[in-house]
């Protein structure tokens, strides 16, 4: 797994985004972007180069789920691995999301443990 | 209430008898009474109706007086009790967000710290190694007293550090305590708005019967039910482990996938 990959943590809460931040930090990846929702977080994908997609659900503006979707359509991002980290529990969402293209789905509250195991198994499959 | 002179029962039993009264005066060819007895029968019906609706605007007042909402007195917008707990409320997200930002910012002032002291230890033990094994001349060894030195002394001065920033990381969760004691506060008063709001549409629902007004809740759950959007977003869930449509963790969401084939 390349450490320096781009990655971009979308969550309406700061200090949510903090807390990825230095999960993710902790885990060797250090080259890291924030937006606060799917509206500012679309752009950024767009222009920005990015490796790998974090990214709440509920969200003002754009939420995670319609920007999953709008990544999926994107002739240049629809291959973007794209991890939800959500407290989103309906069965019918994760069916939801999984139907939309998600590579991974972590609830919250999680652990660091659970985050790492999320990503390592996303890119053994990305890159497998 | 007192179900024997409730004014639904009054009209009930006015309806009765002048309706009796008005078939019998209609087959008389008797039009005058007829329309005397009419006028008789709206005239029990807007008795209840003006009551009830009395009624309903009493509780209303009374209502908005606990509540603290009247728009027209000085200063509504600092003693209406809404608002009062709408700016506590908010208190708590700022509260929270302090507590979590103090805390965060401890953690990452630390880490490093950490990290630095347990990389110089390791490097030590490996010089002091090759000192036991008397693989180290003289001028190293020289070099490596000072190294050690030095470490103890910045050992001593980070760990002091490090002990204040997590007496600070506990302190800093003292907002539990504060956001507690207004969170059920607020609760108390969602509580009693509920309990007054239903006082209120049990009061509406006489006015709706003696006006004879019905409501479809059939068209008006429909309505509800094509308002709901799930791409929106629902937030956490309460009693997860009690509901069977929710995940109870992160496991079952593991399972719940790898059952679509993920």
């Amino acid at each position: 797994m390349d450490k320096n990959m781009k990655i971009l943590i979308v969550d309406d809460f700061s200090t949510m985004r903090r807390i990825i931040k230095n999960l993710l930090r902790d885990l060797g990846f250090t080259n890291t972007a924030e937006a606060d929702d799917g509206t500012t977080a679309l752009p950024m994908l767009q222009s920005g180069n990015f490796d790998f997609l974090v990214t709440d659900w509920n969200m003002p503006g754009m939420t995670g789920i319609d920007l999953l979707r709008a990544v999926r359509a994107d002739e240049r991002l629809k291959l973007l691995p794209v991890l939800m980290v959500t407290a989103e529990a309906k069965r019918d969402q994760i069916i939801e999301a999984a139907q939309a293209g998600v590579n991974g789905y972590v609830v919250k509250p999680f652990t660091a443990q659970v985050l790492k195991e999320k990503i390592e198994k996303i890119f053994e499959r990305v890159n497998g | 209430m007192d179900h024997k002179d409730s004014p639904m029962d009054e009209l009930e039993s006015s309806l009765k008898t002048h309706a009796q009264a008005l078939l019998a005066s209609l087959e008389q060819g008797k039009f005058g009474d007829a329309v005397q007895l009419i006028h008789e029968l709206n005239k029990a019906r807007d008795r209840g109706l003006y009551l009830e609706v009395g009624k309903l605007t009493r509780e209303l007042h009374n209502s908005i007086v606990d509540f603290k909402l009247d728009p027209r007195v000085p200063h509504a917008q600092e003693i209406s009790e809404i608002a009062d707990a709408t700016e506590r409320l908010d208190y708590v997200v700022q509260m929270t967000e302090r507590a979590a930002n103090r805390t965060m910012d401890l953690v990452e002032q630390s880490a490093p710290m950490v990290n630095d002291l347990s990389g110089e230890a390791r490097q030590l033990s490996v010089e002091w190694g090759r000192f036991m094994r008397r693989e180290m001349s003289a001028e190293s060894f020289r070099e490596l007293a000072k190294r050690i030195e030095l470490f103890l002394a910045r050992s001593e001065r980070d760990n002091g550090k490090l002990s204040a920033n997590l007496n600070d990381i506990l302190l800093a969760q003292d907002f539990q305590d504060l956001t507690g004691q207004v969170i059920k506060r607020v609760t108390k008063l969602v509580t009693d708005v509920e309990s007054n709001l239903l006082k209120l549409v049990l009061m509406a629902s006489n006015v709706d019967r003696f006006a004879g007004i019905e409501h479809d809740l059939n068209s008006i759950h429909a309505e509800r039910e094509e308002q709901k959007q799930p791409s929106r977003g629902e937030g956490p869930q309460i009693n997860a482990d009690k509901r069977e449509d929710v995940v109870a963790g992160q496991d079952d969401v593991d399972d719940l996938l790898s059952s679509l084939g993920f």
